[in-house]
């Protein structure tokens, strides 16, 4: 109960060995497998690009991330190395075994056409959100998955403080180009991404950039 | 602060829900639900769905982003993921209802507070948030994919400036309610465990009273509907949804 804030850590793996290597575009969806055992970096090319992410058990994906497990069981809000991420069973899915960002967030959700309306203007739907990508992406796969495997996500890269008055905000970034986190796969997942696209507030710097996706084995 | 009673006329339900027990029930649009910590300490873990449509559900992000905030209290209201109210908070005696730790679950309740098997305890065996909750979403044909991030009533989670969570113990008083008001027609979901952090290693679940009673009419300057602009902008759109705007 004595986490620290941030824990920097960099990563020994070479991106000359991954076995994988995919640069998602701006404001795009990226839905892969990935391996038990197998090491994951999300790489923020140009800086304070929130990586809006998802993860279920590949074998049966009504078992998905719980950010509400996993910040209660660390007994702190913010992901960084060491972070022991939890299924809704209770299950270890992955580790940050590495973080030169320090801080993620897993409290603010993913943008949606709806959500925008709320936080911004009735006008807003018509723009680009995660929850589009995240339905589209679902759509057009072979799982049968949809609307209601969309939970709590992490936002990696993306800065939400809560208060000790208990307000809670979204701030300018803390990462920059070039600062990655890698995770490694405890059980076979599902790994579901939306590169965000919101441009009503600072959560990409308002302006959507690509991240890169390295595998290892 | 709510302090007044409701007129005993326009209560249409009563009922004492015992500690770490559940229930759910569908919440028609205008009328309220009073929870009421009687003997204080209480939690009280909720979900809620769209009755019409379950797929359209209480969302935490969306609700505290809105809202600007990482709690609950009087002038707050619980989004869906649509972007629509599901239950607005119109009074509240507690000041702080968390949303961020979610419930316990077989494991954790077999940790604190040791193993009581239905087999030596009858009804008195240990329940837990997590497995109380399927049984009642098992009731409306929902499972695990439903059992999304809750609100739990009466509970106080702080964060500190380096993140860390610490829970408040004898936050809720004797006597401590709440009251939310239906923008539609809501499936309410309830389950009254401790709090997955409560660190009392005695195993003292709290009954809550629920109390359902027709609410007045949504005002223009309601409370819920002026305390942002985000909210004016969240009843906007659950009044086109009920094809009223």
């Amino acid at each position: 109960m004595t986490e620290p804030m941030t824990r920097l850590t960099e990563s020994t793996l070479d991106p000359a060995t991954a076995v994988y290597d995919y640069t998602i575009p701006a404001g795009e969806p990226w839905l892969h497998e990935l391996r038990k055992g197998q090491t994951l970096r999300i790489l923020d090319l140009e800086g304070n690009q929130a990586v809006d992410t998802l993860f279920y058990n590949a074998r049966d994906p009504a078992e998905r991330y719980s950010a509400v497990d996993t910040i209660r069981a660390q007994g702190s809000i913010y992901l960084t190395t060491g972070s022991r991420l939890l299924s809704t069973d209770g299950n270890l899915m992955l580790t940050i075994l590495a973080d030169t960002c320090g801080r993620h967030d897993t409290l603010g959700g993913a943008c949606a056409a709806e959500s925008n309306q709320v936080r911004y203007a009735l006008e807003k739907r018509p723009m680009h959100n995660c929850r589009d990508n995240y339905l589209l992406a679902l759509a057009e796969s072979d799982y049968d998955m949809g609307k209601r495997d969309l939970t709590s996500n992490i936002n990696f890269f993306m800065n939400v403080p809560v208060t000790p008055e208990g307000r809670l905000t979204f701030e300018d970034g803390i990462s920059e180009a070039g600062k990655y986190v890698e995770l490694r796969a405890e059980m076979d997942l599902i790994v579901l991404v939306s590169n965000c696209p919101q441009l009503n507030n600072p959560c990409n710097a308002y302006n959507p950039t690509p991240a890169r996706m390295l595998i290892w084995d | 602060m709510t302090t007044d009673t409701t007129e005993t006329d326009r209560i249409v339900h009563f009922e004492l829900l015992p500690g770490a027990r559940s229930w759910s029930f569908i919440l028609r649009r205008g009328f309220a639900l009073r929870l009421a910590d009687r003997r204080g300490g209480g939690n009280c873990s909720a979900l809620f769905y769209n009755a019409q449509d379950k797929l359209e559900r209480y969302n935490m992000a969306d609700t505290l982003k809105a809202q600007h905030t990482a709690c609950l209290t009087k002038g707050h209201v619980c989004y869906s993921d649509m972007g629509r109210i599901l239950v607005s908070v119109v009074g509240d005696s507690c000041g702080w209802h968390d949303t961020i730790s979610g419930v316990s679950n077989a494991a954790l309740v077999r940790e604190r507070y040791g193993e009581a098997r239905y087999q030596e305890h009858r009804n008195a065996f240990h329940r837990d948030g997590r497995g109380l909750f399927l049984i009642e979403l098992g009731k409306w044909g929902l499972g695990r994919k439903d059992l999304v991030a809750n609100v739990n009533f009466f509970s106080k989670v702080v964060v500190d400036e380096a993140g860390r969570m610490a829970f408040i113990p004898g936050h809720s008083q004797p006597g401590a309610q709440v009251d939310l008001r239906a923008e539609m027609d809501t499936l309410v979901v309830l389950n009254t465990c401790p709090h997955p952090l409560d660190p009392n290693p005695q195993w003292s679940p709290r009954p809550i009273e629920l109390t359902v009673y027709r609410a007045e009419p949504v005002a223009e300057d309601d409370i819920c509907r002026t305390s942002c602009p985000e909210n004016g902008r969240g009843f906007a759109n659950t009044a086109i949804y009920h094809c009223q705007y």
